[in-house]
């Protein structure tokens, strides 16, 4: 026989406002099974539980229901505390009184009576309750880290710093990602490449780092603590370790015109390139779109100087299988392509350019050495409009949301600008200026009052090139309430944040959420905010949303502490809310296998004692299975059910409020 | 497309009547019949929706109630202002029963929704489907640009197949003319509309500074689909021209005009004769 016990929370004023929770707690000790029923004004403080782990104790309960807030609030609190007292904490079970009930209604009648129904509902539920035991899984302590910039690259250090392998996975042939780009850096003007540079090799020198670039995820397969993935090592054409990185082989290149992706197009490379002199691993590879050799047989200039021999043109791509435990997706960001605004020349206008372009121009490194001149004519600009939010806040043409980052680089972009050249005019657009950080304010107001650049509040509608190569600007100043004409030479967009091209596809691959816009999903917005609804797989970085270097550094060493607390033991425990299929009974439609979102409904072959297949069914991967029930709706058989909501504590539920 | 519904509305019968010439020119060169709505009246233009909007809606409704008795489940309407007004009723009427039914009530004719409206370019791109290219025997060698101003640039549910901020709905049939596009600076920019009357102190200035753009970008005319552009280039030009404030004339020609000599057409069938500025320096036997 059941012996339940209820528990009825006031939770302060929040429930017991609305509901007559002694009320409730006298109706449910009415209802079949129950044996005790209480009422109490914090039930999740310490005498709160006190009172569960007593009343399991002395009263002998083989199940218990409180009546309380959310079970996402609190249903581990109460287990753990059933646990003690030496119940199968699967044997608890919570009635939503507050989020259900008391928040969303006002009538305290009949609020009372459908809490009274809520809590009916749990008690047929607890009273067909069986014990769980959590699920152990073995765990591979070797974490994946997918790009290779500044969020990947904290990520690795900070996973290999904890004494665990990391495999650091770059789809480019430089790790380094935007940040190896930027001239400066905001709020401190500190040279990005000085930071950045030792971070990337100490990233590729560390013993529990291996670095694979040029390499994309290819498959993967298993789940938490035991991924598969495949990884395309694309061919390089240079055998890394024949190769000792002299230079001769792109110096010789005949092809000298291709644009240089790192320098935003201003410059240019070769066909047999390394992306930037600082790049690590410091050994080109052979772009395989414009090599004469690879396309026409022609050339080979590059073997023929090679000292070394590391020259390969028959070179594959080959895949690699790795095992894994967990997963960091640091895929970053890229511009969103300002084309598509005609009023801003619709992309042909050659002296309008993107927030890139300019850190290539400013940047000691760059394609003109840190001169500040136009791409048309190498002129100077005498004044250079930077206009902020293209194609961000933009609902109609472009993106909704604000992408955080370009107030503060554009007034550093103002402030390197007068810098440089300083009797020039450096004019700001703006519609709102969003400096919130440390030290972010401070940086927009010396870049106006020290530096003077000029911030007019309001859009530009319309930017047009005069025959003369000047830049016509056209725009409203909603403060002065007048339009505004500037002529400029040079003209900066701050084009919007958006996801890395392909990077739905990986999401997809790992089984990771994303939202409208692309970016990756965390399991909750506050509460976990590095975690994903793919258990082991964590996010750092602009892929989850847009992000400056130290936003992006703080989320990429929170999910290597996930990692390493992940692996902090050999085995996992997880809930086991998973789905059971009953072999017997499976007739195997393979509905829930075509239905299963995480890919846990699998084949099974049933064997004979010879090994022989006798028949196939369904069966659930216990790793792979995140308890969705998807399955057990869809079986025609009504062979799968989900362990701790089972079809028949499903119509019982039902049935109580019939 | 053998037969199309026509709206020449006022301006085809006034000041636009050389856009009326030329597009029944080129419909018969292209062997397609227009058929003129029966009883057609005024499309409120710039007049009714400043004054009523009962009267702005009604007024087109009629027309388009016309058209589908009539059985025109295609109407062509030239002039720019015609076309976004009949148009824009048609959508708004879609997206609102309540204001079908208070239409139906107003006008006392029924309107099912059935009839879709074309402007100018969408008319002109359909010939050249349609076989009209093959007759575009007269390569006319010509730097034009392409000013669409804003009736056949704006309205988002209105010009729905082109681009609001970079248009290029003419690009395709000024090149099958045998003309070169250049890329200019005021393409949509406003030519001072229906304020040609009340303010020709604005429209100047407005007219001046495309004028001067498309002398900058190279151009040797302008083409333009809109009457109201047409005559705020046209004729305001002499104006201009007077005032010496610019340097010299721009032919100013509609693009079923410059369509219609690539087809061989005479320019007097075309109604070429009839600007102000004359075209006569484009083409061997011009007006």
């Amino acid at each position: 026989m059941a012996r339940i016990g209820v528990f009825i929370c006031h939770c302060g004023e929040n429930i017991g406002r609305t509901v007559d929770c002694p009320g409730v707690a006298a109706a449910a000790a009415k209802m079949p099974g129950v044996v005790l029923s209480v009422d109490y004004k914090y039930m999740c403080s310490d005498p709160g539980q006190g009172m569960i782990r007593k009343a399991i104790e002395e009263k002998k309960l083989t199940g218990v229901v409180v009546g309380a807030c959310s079970p996402r609030m609190h249903e581990r609190t109460f287990r753990a505390a059933a646990a003690e007292a030496g119940l199968n904490p699967y044997l608890l079970e919570m009635a939503n009184l507050r989020e259900h009930c008391s928040w969303v209604h006002s009538d305290k009648a009949a609020a009372t009576q459908k809490a009274i129904d809520l809590v009916r509902v749990m008690v047929a539920k607890a009273r067909r309750d069986r014990p769980l035991r959590p699920i152990r899984v073995p765990v591979e302590p070797t974490a994946m880290v997918v790009g290779g910039g500044i969020a990947g690259i904290q990520a690795a250090l900070d996973i290999a710093g904890g004494g665990k392998k990391v495999i650091l996975v770059e789809r480019g042939p430089s790790i380094g990602g935007h940040m190896a780009r930027l001239s400066e850096t905001f709020p401190t003007l500190d040279c990005s490449q000085c930071i950045l540079t030792p971070r990337m090799v100490e990233a590729a020198s560390h013993p529990n780092i291996t670095l694979m670039t040029y390499s994309e995820v290819d498959s993967v397969e298993g789940f938490v603590g035991n991924f598969t993935v495949t990884i395309r090592r694309k061919a390089r054409y240079v055998d890394p370790d024949k190769c000792t990185g002299c230079g001769d082989c792109f110096n010789k290149c005949p092809l000298k015109k291709i644009p240089n992706e790192f320098d935003a197009g201003l410059g240019t490379r070769r066909a047999i390139y390394v992306p930037f002199p600082q790049a690590v691993p410091n050994k080109p590879v052979i772009d395989a779109a414009h090599c004469t050799m690879l396309l026409k047989g022609k050339c080979g200039l590059c073997a023929k100087v090679c000292p070394r021999g590391a020259i390969d043109y028959q070179d594959k791509d080959r895949l690699e299988k790795v095992k894994v435990g967990a997963v960091v997706l640091a895929t970053g960001f890229q511009l969103w392509d300002h084309s598509a605004y005609g009023e801003y020349g619709g992309g042909r206008l050659q002296d309008v350019i993107d927030g890139f372009a300019f850190e290539r121009l400013a940047s000691a490194s760059g394609p003109t050495g840190g001169r500040i001149q136009r791409p048309s004519d190498a002129k100077v600009p005498k004044t250079v409009v930077f206009l902020q939010c293209c194609g961000s806040r933009d609902d109609k043409a472009g993106k909704k949301y604000c992408s955080k980052i370009c107030c503060m680089y554009t007034a550093k972009h103002a402030m390197l600008y007068r810098h440089k050249v300083h009797e020039g005019r450096a004019v700001v657009f703006y519609m709102d200026v969003r400096a919130a950080g440390k030290g972010y304010e401070e940086f927009v107001r010396r870049a106006i009052e020290a530096d003077g650049a000029e911030y007019v509040r309001g859009r530009v509608s319309r930017i047009t090139r005069r025959a003369d190569g000047t830049l016509l600007v056209r725009g409203a100043d909603t403060l002065a309430g007048r339009p505004v004409t500037i002529e400029a030479d040079l003209v900066v967009l701050a084009d919007a944040v958006v996801p890395r091209s392909g990077s739905e596809k990986l999401a997809q691959l790992f089984g990771v959420g994303y939202d409208g816009d692309g970016f990756y999903s965390e399991a909750h917005p506050k509460l976990r905010p590095v975690e994903t609804a793919a258990a082991g797989v964590f996010l750092a970085g602009a892929c989850q949303a847009p992000k400056d270097i130290p936003d992006s550094v703080a989320q990429a060493s929170a999910s290597a502490a996930k990692v390493l607390g992940l692996f902090a033991k050999p085995e996992l425990e997880r809930e086991p809310i998973i789905a059971r299929v009953n072999r017997t009974s499976c007739v195997h439609c393979r509905a829930c296998i075509h239905a299963c979102p995480y890919g846990a409904a699998k084949d099974f072959d049933v064997l004979d004692r010879a090994g022989k297949v006798v028949r196939t069914t369904a069966d659930v991967n216990e790793g792979l299975c995140q308890g969705c029930g998807t399955c057990a709706s869809v079986c025609r058989s009504h062979s799968v059910d989900l362990d701790g909501f089972t079809d028949e504590q499903i119509h019982a539920e039902l049935n109580a409020l019939l | 497309m053998k037969t199309l519904g026509y709206y020449p509305g006022c301006s085809l019968r006034g000041g636009g009547i050389e856009l009326d010439l030329s597009v029944r020119a080129l419909a018969r060169a292209a062997g397609v019949e227009l058929r003129e709505i029966e009883d057609w009246n005024c499309c409120g233009a710039s007049a009714a929706h400043s004054l009523d909007h009962a009267l702005a809606v009604a007024l087109p409704y009629r027309v388009l109630a016309l058209a589908e008795s009539q059985g025109l489940s295609e109407v062509l309407a030239p002039c720019a202002a015609c076309f976004s007004r009949l148009k824009g009723t048609g959508v708004r009427l879609s997206r609102s029963p309540e204001l079908s039914r208070r239409m139906h009530e107003l006008v006392e004719r029924p309107y099912r929704g059935s009839v879709s409206i074309l402007n100018i370019n969408e008319f002109v791109a359909a010939l050249l489907a349609g076989g009209l290219s093959e007759k575009l025997t007269r390569k006319l060698g010509l730097k034009a640009v392409a000013y669409y101003g804003c009736l056949l640039s704006r309205g988002q549910d209105i010009v729905t197949n082109d681009d609001a901020e970079d248009p290029k709905g003419m690009e395709a049939a000024i090149r099958a003319a045998g003309c070169e596009v250049l890329p200019w600076n005021s393409s949509n920019e406003c030519c001072g509309g229906g304020f040609s009357m009340s303010k020709t102190g604005s429209v100047l200035d407005l007219s001046q500074a495309v004028l001067d753009e498309a002398r900058a970008a190279g151009a040797d005319l302008v083409v333009t689909g809109c009457p109201m552009c047409h005559s705020n280039l046209d004729m305001r030009q002499l104006e201009l021209l007077k005032r010496r404030r610019i340097p010299g004339a721009m032919p100013i020609l509609y693009l079923s005009e410059l369509l219609g000599l690539a087809a061989g057409l005479e320019p007097a069938a075309l109604g070429l004769d009839r600007h102000f500025i004359g075209s006569r320096g484009l083409v061997r036997g011009g007006a």
